[in-house]
């Protein structure tokens, strides 16, 4: 009895649970059902400190929302012309979050969207290019075992201070580990956000993110049922990854058996290429009844996942599984998390099919069992069964167990609100202006990230529409299954300032989503839907736990607010050092709480595509939006100044609102030159980006009544820098007034310099210079 | 025309190219399948970019070895056309259906970006319609792009007006500084002695949708089409 | 004294080598189906000067340790060899 107790909790179960295991089973469960449980309970697969926050979030469209009415509320029903809004079905959800591998949006023309984001924190955190490899692996695979090709990739990466010299090893590590991946696999990077601060030093964080397109009646789903039909387990071999907290629990362990654990895994983008190839042809026949990918928890999770989900049972024999290493045991099968494998239960009578197809493309396609009506999950091995368990009670929505968790304030966020504006000196001359511009265009978390994104294909697929028109989002054609010209795009980014939430957790989050949707919208999309990386620290440390639930309830403010629902995503605790101990840990050696939002968005007229960049010397520059006096939390504050402690920056979610539908309607009004939102860095920042493009400048004035440096610097949120044809001004100014919309005009495009009341704060080619080779430098010096 | 794009296992250009031949300029296009050993009746050769087996060993070293590339080597041989980009290059130089190897790129990393192109030939089906001298901006995408061939080769390639690009500034000057792998005199394609068979590391196919925001590439294509 | 030291470094051979399976498969398609496994590793030689031959030894174990070799992913073997 104690002896069982005791290797529960080396495999981290709790004596409550163990309990709940006895209750379930009305015995004691085997060593090999034990770590089936453990791991199908962990945080990882169960969500069972977060579901029930993550229950909360918004899960459907409410109609088309903001966009297909006037920003007065007038005309809910029938958007006027030129006003936008998607048909009428386009855009919404079609599987509820965590019921597949990945969300599923209608994005017209009998295609949706299938997306998904990842985090991949601790195994790059040991191994940067491995584990930075296998989370893309992981990804693509949640997408392509829906049935949909993979048509983009973002990644947010966060890392230390840059010129310390782990930093430099792991984003080495990292970027080339997703290059060679997804190079090789042949979906095109086309962004992402790379973030720099100490407190991502000893953990890292590598969230990935795909996106892939299938024709709405061509999905396969995760599931299995109908006794009889047989259960296939495809891909690569299966070794001894990452079983370590079994391992080291299981009583067999000897010196020679920890030799033969595999301490990273190895990613094969081959492999997973032609994974991707034979996968789709396999669904196209028409034989599959599900399909799911082998992520955490491998074949336990597989067999688990799409048993409870079909209500049915397997029966599957364990000898028949192709292995890499020898003499493993049953459970070490069961756990193993060994890459690019699939499991596929296939209508009986279409195994030759099946097999004929994987054959074609190399791959090993072994019938390892059979579907029962048992519900019930029987592992054999050597002629016996080893497992029984009924497979509801190992998943999230059946038997895992769920906790309410508490939290408290931390004492930092008190102290934050006691900023005051005016303890920093105002910085007024044009030197000075010079160098706090200098300062953040060559400052890594503003800087250009060419020496990153110049080692991903970002081409691939000819899509991809950002390589020669730069955009806040990217932009990215959807070529038909069925062939024709492509007539519609999808628009995606990735967003989260770490920095804000750790401020303020909900104002921070709402400032994520929102960011992502004024990314999508300036570039000419209609935000649709999310997915969320949730990065936390120890969720058992009440602080990080207080962090965790203000982001949830902020993110489901600004969904609702926007009308983008959640179609699931990631959770990742223990993204803290030294996080020991029953309180979990310090709140301050945890990360920057960071909810990294996805956000998809679809162009279903190409006409709409809007870029970031000045067009010519002549065009007026606008700012959609108000300006705030206000620095707080902004990199200017944080880094030139160097005050650490701040609110998070202004923000309102109604001006929100009010601004995005305005660059919308403006854009659907074709009365934009170009479109980007003032963030990181301020309003010279997002001036200077909109000139790099075609070596343009500018002239503005600084006649607002506030202080130079909020005005300039500050990252009050809900602003957008446009330019426009001086003939289209009296069309642009009258919807704006019309509308109620806050703007104001800040000068003209003009051929060079950065010019501020008259005065030049900096050359264009040098201001270039600085923001295009910052990282480069730092990086190969 | 006829056109037939290979598949290996691990090329991932062949659905580009298949679009642009098909959607964009309207032509008759198959997949020829490496395991395969006919040619279906295909006019016009294309093997496309991609990680054929991974790339692992060498860039094209198992590829070339598939069932089908002994036909291509008689279609080359009959006069048949073949176009080899990036990968494709790499398997044909592999093959020796091209001259020279192609190595890792001398800074060691990948590399995708734009870059610029000079047209060193018109004497060739691909570069007719490209003015001797003239600019264009193709991307590139290739860890292992730097064009290495013996000095004999490589004043054998001059000799033969072989060399059909060069890796080169805005303005067309071919100097090192943009010289984005190391390959030896800047070059970015070549064709064989008989005109027949073309390998270059940049994607024309990537450049030849007006809607990403460059059609240089489509130059080249028409080309192939003009009767 | 002069030395040179070969040096062998292997992927550990608990991990999967996904170069050594596609090789697998290549000799395979070439009809060489009795090649049942192949592995692929790194070769190195390295020349060196050092008073005593244990000194040498010291140095390239120091080498393969911090740069050569990756401890998470290779193993590494070697032998030292006087020139002189």
């Amino acid at each position: 009895m104690n002896n069982l107790l005791e290797t529960a909790q080396k495999l981290g179960l709790l004596p409550e649970e163990l309990d709940k295991i006895k209750e379930i089973l009305g015995r004691e469960p085997n060593f090999t059902e034990l770590s089936a449980y453990s791991v199908m309970w962990s945080e990882h697969c169960s969500y069972k400190n977060s579901i029930v926050w993550l229950k909360t979030l918004p899960k459907s469209k409410k109609g088309n929302g903001i966009w297909g009415k006037q920003v007065n509320g007038a005309n809910e029903d029938t958007p006027p012309a030129g006003a936008g809004g998607l048909p009428s079905g386009v855009g919404g959800l079609l599987v509820e979050a965590g019921q597949e591998n990945a969300g599923l949006v209608d994005i017209g023309d009998g295609l949706a969207c299938a997306f998904k984001i990842e985090s991949h924190n601790h195994p790059s955190a040991l191994e940067p290019y491995q584990g930075a490899a296998t989370g893309v692996g992981g990804i693509n695979r949640d997408i392509f075992t829906m049935g949909a090709r993979p048509i983009a990739q973002l990644n947010t990466l966060r890392f230390g201070n840059p010129t310390h010299e782990r930093t430099k090893f792991l984003m080495r590590g990292v970027v080339k580990g997703i290059g060679d991946y997804g190079n090789a696999f042949g979906v095109p990077t086309v962004g992402g956000e790379v973030f720099f601060d100490e407190c991502y030093h000893t953990n890292p964080l590598v969230n990935a993110f795909s996106a892939g397109i299938l024709e709405i009646d061509k999905m396969a789903s995760a599931t299995s049922y109908g006794v009889g039909n047989p259960v296939f387990i495809v891909g690569s071999a299966t070794g001894k990854d990452g079983i370590h907290g079994a391992a080291f629990a299981s009583k067999d362990i000897t010196a020679d058996s920890i030799k033969d654990l595999p301490a990273v895994q190895v990613g094969d983008p081959f492999q997973e290429k032609l994974l991707l190839e034979a996968s789709l042809e396999v669904i196209a026949s028409g034989h599959v009844i599900g399909m799911q990918d082998m992520g955490a928890a491998g074949v336990i999770c597989s067999t688990a996942e799409m048993s409870a989900k079909g209500e049915h049972g397997m029966r599957i024999d364990l000898d028949k599984v192709p292995l890499r290493q020898a003499n493993m045991h049953g459970w070490e099968i069961l756990l193993s998390e060994s890459q690019e494998r699939m499991l596929v239960v296939v209508k009986k009578g279409q195994e030759q099919a099946i097999l004929d197809i994987f054959e074609k493309w190399d791959l090993n396609c072994v019938e390892i069992g059979v579907v029962t009506d048992t519900k019930r999950l029987e592992f054999y091995q050597h002629g016996e069964m080893i497992a029984d368990l009924p497979a509801e009670s190992l998943v999230l929505g059946g038997g895992a167990p769920v906790y309410k968790r508490e939290w408290s304030e931390p004492a930092y966020f008190q102290a934050f609100q006691k900023f005051n504006i005016n303890t920093v000196a105002e910085p007024k001359t044009t030197g000075e202006f010079t160098k706090i511009l200098t300062h953040l265009l060559s400052h890594p978390n503003i800087a250009s990230k060419r020496w990153v994104y110049e080692q991903y294909d970002s081409m691939v697929g000819t899509a991809n529409a950002s390589t020669n028109a730069p955009a806040d989002a990217a932009v990215v054609l959807v070529k038909h299954p069925k062939g024709g010209k492509a007539n519609r795009a999808i628009v995606i980014t990735v967003d989260c300032n770490g920095r804000y939430v750790h401020a303020n957790p909900e104002i921070g989050t709402m400032i994520a989503v929102c960011e992502s949707a004024r990314n999508v919208v300036c570039a000419g999309g209609e935000p649709v839907a999310i997915t969320n990386n949730l990065n936390f620290g120890n969720p058992y440390n009440l602080e990080v736990y207080w962090q965790f639930v203000g982001a949830i309830k902020g993110m489901k403010m600004a969904c609702e607010a926007l009308n983008t629902p959640v179609t699931g995503g990631n959770v990742s605790f223990y993204n803290q050092s030294s996080s020991v101990g029953k309180a979990g840990g310090d709140v301050n050696n945890a990360v920057f709480p960071t909810p990294t939002i996805g956000m998809l968005g679809v162009m279903d007229n190409l006409a709409y595509q809007t870029t970031l960049d000045f067009k010519q010397a002549g065009d007026l520059i606008y700012l959609v939006g108000k300006s705030q006096e206000d620095i707080a939390c902004s990199e200017y504050l944080y880094s030139y100044v160097g005050i650490k402690g701040s609110p998070a920056p202004h923000f309102n979610l109604e001006e929100e609102v009010k601004t995005q539908k305005a660059i919308y309607d403006l854009i659907r009004k074709g009365l934009l030159q170009s479109a980007h939102d003032v963030a990181d860095g301020g309003l010279l920042v997002a001036l200077a980006e909109s000139s790099f493009h075609r070596d343009l400048g500018f002239a503005i004035a600084t006649t607002q009544a506030m202080r130079a440096d909020a005005f300039l610097f500050g990252e009050a949120q809900s602003r957008v820098v446009v330019s426009i044809s001086p003939e289209k001004e009296a069309d642009f100014l009258a919807y704006l007034q019309q509308n109620g919309v806050h703007h104001a005009k800040l000068g003209t495009v003009t051929k060079q310099d950065f010019a501020v009341d008259g005065a030049v704060v900096l050359p264009t080619d040098m201001a270039k210079g600085l923001y295009m080779n910052t990282l480069g430098e730092m990086m190969e010096g | 025309m006829k056109f037939g794009v290979i598949v290996f296992p691990g090329s991932n250009c062949d659905d580009d190219m298949v679009y642009l031949l098909r959607e964009t300029l309207g032509q008759q296009v198959v997949k020829l399948w490496h395991k395969d050993t006919s040619l279906q009746g295909c006019d016009f050769v294309v093997v496309p970019g991609g990680f054929s087996y991974g790339d692992y060993l060498r860039s094209g070293a198992i590829a070339r070895f598939s069932p089908i590339m002994p036909e291509v080597q008689r279609h080359a041989e009959r006069g048949g056309y073949v176009l080899g980009i990036c990968n494709g290059f790499q398997i044909l130089t592999e093959a020796g259906l091209l001259e020279g190897a192609l190595l890792k790129n001398d800074h060691r990393k990948y590399t995708c970006k734009n870059v610029w192109l000079r047209s060193e030939t018109q004497n060739t089906l691909l570069t007719r319609n490209l003015p001797a001298q003239s600019i264009y901006k193709i991307p590139i995408a290739h860890g292992d792009g730097r064009y290495y061939a013996d000095e004999a080769t490589l004043a054998s390639l001059q000799e033969h007006d072989q060399i059909m690009f060069r890796y080169c500034t805005e303005a067309g000057k071919v100097e090192e500084s943009v010289n984005p792998n190391g390959s030896i005199g800047n070059i970015a394609g070549i064709c064989n002695k008989s005109r027949n068979v073309f390998g270059m590391m940049p994607h024309p196919e990537r450049a030849s949708e007006l809607f990403l925001g460059n059609e240089d590439g489509l130059k080249m294509f028409q080309a192939i089409l003009q009767k | 004294m002069n030395f040179i030291a070969e040096i062998d470094v292997m992927p550990r051979p608990e991990l999967l080598d996904p170069q050594g399976k596609a090789v697998t498969l290549g000799l395979a398609n070439l009809g060489m189906a009795q090649v049942a496994d192949v592995r692929i590793g790194r070769h190195i030689t390295i020349q060196l000067e050092a008073p005593t031959e244990k000194e040498a030894h010291d140095l390239v174990e120091k080498a393969c340790k911090s740069l050569l070799a990756n401890a998470i992913m290779e193993n590494y073997t070697f032998h030292v060899k006087s020139l002189s």
